[in-house]
């Protein structure tokens, strides 16, 4: 690891005016349970860390007005813990909580779960060196196209790189359509989750729309009835503790027995958090049963691309959606 | 507990980062020789920036100076010779190294130890003592919950913050909220049971 300094903001300002100051090599870190990781492995480098876990109100959890908003900082075990989450958008809270295990949850954030990084073995193989990645080394190639990729994705991957966008939290928060708020040097935005998340293309190693020096501050998912009957699906190598294979978010406004909008996304398949629109207009309009169930879940894998040992993804990632689809429907308003 | 100032400064250990493969693979492991060619890496002089920090470590006030890129469980290991919390894997994935934080559980190799600054932080040797063994150590030899005994220290800190939490209340609820905790040799059976007999004893945070 490099030769690091440390310092810990108490307002974003404090924080971006840090970051600009330090230079190359600046860098944020909340929780530390991605970064740390990675800069033990020699894939991170950075020079100078700027803690932004402790700014001021960063950890506010505010589900009483008309959108439910979540602090960058909050943690994921509070989140997940939140009874009005966990009561009317089971969808969110599962996804924290099938996410990583307790010990993680109460030491990382929900702004830095949007940042975490893949977990393809070629990518976190950094100090070592051995294999090309275009993520970690933009250009020198693909080790994993060809290689052993059984956890690499099937959907949005590109000849240049076929890892996994590994989060669950927001796989969850495409589904419900959330909004990711910026601050930075020139001031605040707010983006659609879709719009913060890039395919990997040509250019693997641009993840997100996120600009050098801004920090996330919030996230903010609308209020809607769905959330009453959603569920996150995950399925793993082991049944808790683990990456998901393959994941489902699904979360389904009615009309009597009749779907009036349904939202959908997936996770551990794809290169980004992946909406299933195909999925989503399959269902609209109809009942459930079965048979529609899995007809969504295939749709949302139509266009899937299989490497040498992950075509097992297509058909578990299918009937994965279409199970989570079942339990969705099955519950009560 | 020794005093922390009278223990020589060890250098943070290279080992942790050619550790990277480990007890517990998150995905598929890559070729061994790989792993061989870590030990010839380019890795950068440790003489880095150091920070101060001033926290509680079991009830008592300390200050240490500390290289900013120390990790919470070094700094425990090898500053403090606190050596009850284990390093199995250093990178959050076997839950050996589980101290708590103002109160509750978190990895220590994955805490940046100059997180710690003013903060409560409770490790294995601040629970208990040799005479009087906390309900918690005293369920874990009921119920053999361990054989090398590697994993405990952190099953047993995971294990009361469980409780605490309030995330012990049925079997299947235990195993899922210690699946953060590995036992290599799979000692699972025991250490539920003996979580469901201290749960009781344990006053809920
Ligand atoms: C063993 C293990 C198992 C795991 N299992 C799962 C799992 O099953 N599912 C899952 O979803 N996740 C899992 N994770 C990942 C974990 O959830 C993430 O590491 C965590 O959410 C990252 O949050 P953090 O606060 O620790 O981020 P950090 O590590 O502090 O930061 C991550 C990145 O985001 C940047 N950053 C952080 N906060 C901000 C901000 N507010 N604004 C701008 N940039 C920011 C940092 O610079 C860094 O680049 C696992 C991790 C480990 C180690
Ligand atoms: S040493 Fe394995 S989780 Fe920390
Ligand atoms: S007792 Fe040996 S690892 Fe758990």
């Amino acid at each position: 690891m490099r030769s690091l300094s440390y310092i810990r903001a108490k307002t974003v300002r404090e924080a971006t005016e840090a970051f600009a100051a330090a230079g190359e090599g600046a860098c944020y870190i909340s929780g530390g349970t991605t970064l740390y990781d990675l800069m033990k492995l020699g894939v991170e480098r950075p020079h100078h860390l700027i803690d932004i876990a402790s700014l001021e109100g960063a950890d506010r959890i505010d589900t009483g007005g008309d959108v439910l908003f979540f602090g960058a900082g909050a943690l994921m075990a509070d989140v997940a813990e939140d009874e009005v989450v966990r009561r009317d958008y089971p969808v969110l809270a599962e996804s924290l909580s099938k996410a990583a295990s307790q010990q993680l949850r109460n030491m990382a954030t929900v702004g830095g779960n949007l940042l975490q990084r893949t977990r393809c073995p070629y990518f976190r193989n950094g100090t070592i060196g051995a294999y090309p990645c275009n993520k970690r080394e933009p250009g020198s190639g693909c080790a994993a196209i060809g290689g052993l990729d059984r956890t690499q994705a099937v959907l949005g991957v590109s000849d240049a790189c076929t890892a996994v966008s590994p989060g669950d939290w927001p796989v969850a928060l495409t589904a419900m359509d959330a909004r990711i708020q910026l601050q930075g040097p020139t001031g605040e935005r707010t983006i659609p989750i879709a719009e913060f998340y890039l395919l990997p293309g040509k250019t693997p190693h641009f993840e997100f729309a996120i600009m050098p020096g801004e920090i996330v501050t919030g996230i903010s998912v609308p209020k809607t009835e769905a959330g009453r009957r959603s569920t996150y699906l995950k399925v793993r190598d082991r049944e808790s503790y683990a990456f998901a294979l393959a994941s489902a978010a699904v979360a389904l406004a009615m009309d009597g027995d009749h779907v009036r909008r349904a939202h959908i996304a997936l996770g551990g398949v794809a290169t980004r958090p992946w909406r299933a629109r195909e999925a989503e207009s399959l269902l609209n309009g109809r009942a459930i049963d079965a048979e529609i169930a899995l007809a969504a879940g295939r749709a949302a894998f139509a266009d899937a691309r299989a490497g040498k040992h992950n075509a097992f993804k297509i058909e578990l990632g299918a009937r994965t959606l279409a199970d989570a689809i079942m339990t969705a429907g099955r519950k009560m308003q | 507990m020794s005093d922390p100032h009278d223990r020589q400064f060890l250098e943070i250990t290279r080992r942790q980062v050619l550790e990277a493969g480990t007890i517990v693979a998150v995905s598929g492991m890559l070729p061994v020789a790989a792993q061989a060619q870590a030990s010839s890496s380019q890795l950068a002089p440790e003489n880095g920036v150091t920070v101060q920090v001033r926290f509680q470590i079991n009830g008592q006030p300390s200050v240490l100076e500390i290289d900013a890129r120390a990790s919470l469980l070094d700094m425990l290991r090898e500053r403090l010779g606190l050596v009850g919390a284990k390093k199995g894997c250093d990178h959050g994935q076997c839950g050996a190294c589980t101290v708590h934080i103002d109160g509750r559980r978190v990895a220590s190799c994955l805490t940046l130890a100059a997180k710690i600054d003013g903060r409560d932080v409770t490790t294995i040797e601040g629970v208990g003592s040799a005479d009087t063994l906390h309900p918690m150590q005293q369920a874990f030899i009921d119920h053999d919950a361990l054989q090398c005994g590697y994993c405990t220290p952190g099953q047993i800190m995971a294990a009361i913050a469980c409780v605490k939490e309030g995330h012990a209340s049925t079997p299947e609820e235990i195993r899922e909220y210690m699946s953060g905790n590995i036992c290599r040799c799979g000692a699972y059976v025991g250490i539920v049971a003996a979580i469901e007999q201290a749960a009781p004893q344990i006053e809920r945070g």
